[in-house]
């Protein structure tokens, strides 16, 4: 029983702490000085150097998801309604959450290692005392950047995952792209992408956020940095499906109103 | 004091640094327990003590990154616990610091590892071609112009010290702190440092606080020791004064 509130206790801690920490970005986020040049950067690294990634799983999905389904579908007769089921079950949740999820893997890891490491070795000391806020530049940027790269990472998967799957049925069923394409968008509603959309800028931001925090606060050395950059993945998959779940409840309530 | 080391220490004007009756815990771990000190203007002081005895947190308490729980800490006639951001970020200017590891930036090269403060710190924006020649100067100083466009890894421990050295440098400070400036290198590399240490003090008149554990590192690069025991400073005078005391805490540093 003490060992179960200790570990409610220790849970709540965490959470607080952590929910402080992302107050503090939205303390900080809208006031001077903006590190814009910082900003740019880690876009360019979080979007450049992970598209190769999101977009080869994506590729893959698109392709495994379709050759699982066909069979069935043919059997039922039901082949023509593959574009659209493929589609819809892609924008709305594959995409987002498998892209969200590799973020948390490449980018979350790498966010929290590199801070984790930058603390043991006193880097944010050094630049706290060169006159720059460690928050802002090193903080402030990531958690920013991955909240606007994630989703542009994932409307890039959704759309080579589609491809995927139309590149299977132009080898298997001979629709062309147009035609497969035509019928994808044909079903998807702009209440589809919309809550799609959205739910990856949120899933963006608790990458970045747990990434930042948990190598902005590392205190146990050089054995700190690998525990650090396996919480941070541990953590952030575990808040992209909270997340996730959360997102599909609210706007179910919408498609019933 | 050494008959060899530079004269070049102002007692007339106020010292640069005042330490009063400072304290500083950690929980119930009482690390600085009524600390004082002066710093004069053009003088090396090196602060030797035991590992966990509070050295680095008494410099860190100095540069602003810890505060203080109690007592006085007066840096350039500025009292640092009343001291707001903006105008710390401006007495920081003054006042460089060397960190133990070097806290060089691993993803920038030893150019944007100079350039950075110069950046950051100055308000105003200062021409590249006065930014490349201070680098070029700060590199000059330490000995290794060549390794401008090197990366932090591949540099040697004793090229990391002197490049964070320069780095400290480049903002003309007239003040450095040195947290343990010799450590993890070997007897030839730390000796080179320590006289590195004096040529910086002479050829930019700078006051320095040096910790370290190095008695050679004391000897050579300092006017003036401490020995910080049990959280206060137990014993001061100059390397020769302290060497020839009977007192069992001062000789088990020179034994």
């Amino acid at each position: 029983m003490i060992a179960l509130f200790n570990t409610l206790k220790k849970f709540l801690l965490a959470t607080g702490a952590v929910s402080e920490f992302a107050a503090r970005y939205f303390r900080e986020v809208f006031f001077p000085p903006y590190e814009f040049k910082e900003l740019l950067k880690q876009c360019f690294l979080i979007g450049n150097k992970s598209f190769a990634l999101v977009g080869t799983t994506g590729l893959i999905m698109g392709i495994v998801i379709t050759l699982q389904t066909r069979p069935t579908l043919v059997e039922f007769g039901a082949v023509a309604w593959m574009p659209s089921m493929i589609g819809i079950a892609i924008v709305r949740e594959i995409g987002p959450v498998v892209t969200a999820l590799i973020c948390a893997g490449k980018i979350g890891s790498g966010i929290g290692a590199e801070l984790a490491s930058m603390k043991v070795t006193e880097q944010i000391d050094a630049m706290e005392v060169s006159g720059t806020n460690p928050f802002k530049y090193l903080v402030i940027t990531r958690v920013t950047a991955t909240t606007l790269m994630v989703p542009v990472l994932a409307v890039l998967s959704d759309l080579i995952s589609l491809s995927g799957s139309a590149l299977v049925e132009l080898m298997k069923g001979g629709v062309s792209f147009e035609l497969y394409f035509s019928r994808v968008f044909e079903y998807l509603q702009f209440g589809d992408l919309l809550p799609s959309f959205i739910k990856t800028f949120f899933f963006g931001f608790a990458i970045g956020i747990v990434g930042c925090y948990k190598g902005y606060t590392s205190t146990k050395g050089t054995e700190g940095v690998g525990r650090t950059a396996n919480e941070a993945v541990v953590i952030s998959s575990m808040l992209v499906f909270i997340l996730d779940f959360i997102a599909v409840l609210v706007s179910d309530i919408f498609y019933e109103l | 004091m050494s008959s060899d080391k530079p004269i070049g220490i102002n007692y007339q004007e106020p010292p640069v640094i005042l330490i009063e009756d400072l304290h500083k815990a950690f929980g119930s771990n009482r690390v600085l327990r009524g600390f004082n000190l002066k710093l004069w203007a053009g003088e090396n002081l090196a602060v030797m003590g035991k590992s966990g005895s509070g050295k680095s947190v008494l410099i860190k308490c100095i540069i602003g990154l810890m505060p203080i729980d109690q007592g006085r800490l007066i840096v350039l006639q500025r009292d640092i616990s009343e001291t707001r951001h903006h105008e710390l970020d401006l007495l920081r200017t003054q006042v460089g610091f060397q960190f133990q590891g070097s806290a060089l930036y691993d993803s920038m090269t030893v150019r944007e590892n100079l350039e950075f403060p110069l950046r950051r710190h100055l308000e105003r924006k200062i021409p590249e071609p006065e930014i490349n020649s201070l680098v070029h100067e700060a590199l000059e100083a330490v000995g290794l112009l060549y390794s401008i466009d090197m990366l932090p890894a591949e540099l040697s421990g004793g090229m990391k010290k002197r490049i964070a050295l320069a780095r400290t440098l480049i903002m003309r400070p007239k003040i450095i702190l040195y947290d343990e400036p010799t450590s993890g290198l070997d007897p030839v590399t730390a000796k080179e440092i320590s006289q590195l240490i004096i040529e910086v003090q002479q050829r930019y008149n700078t006051a320095a606080i040096i910790i370290t554990h190095d008695l050679a590192c004391a000897r050579i690069a300092s006017n003036r020791m401490i020995i910080l025991n049990d959280g206060v400073n137990y014993a001061e005078s100059s390397y020769d004064e302290l060497a020839k005391m009977k007192d069992t805490v001062v000789q088990a540093f020179f034994e």
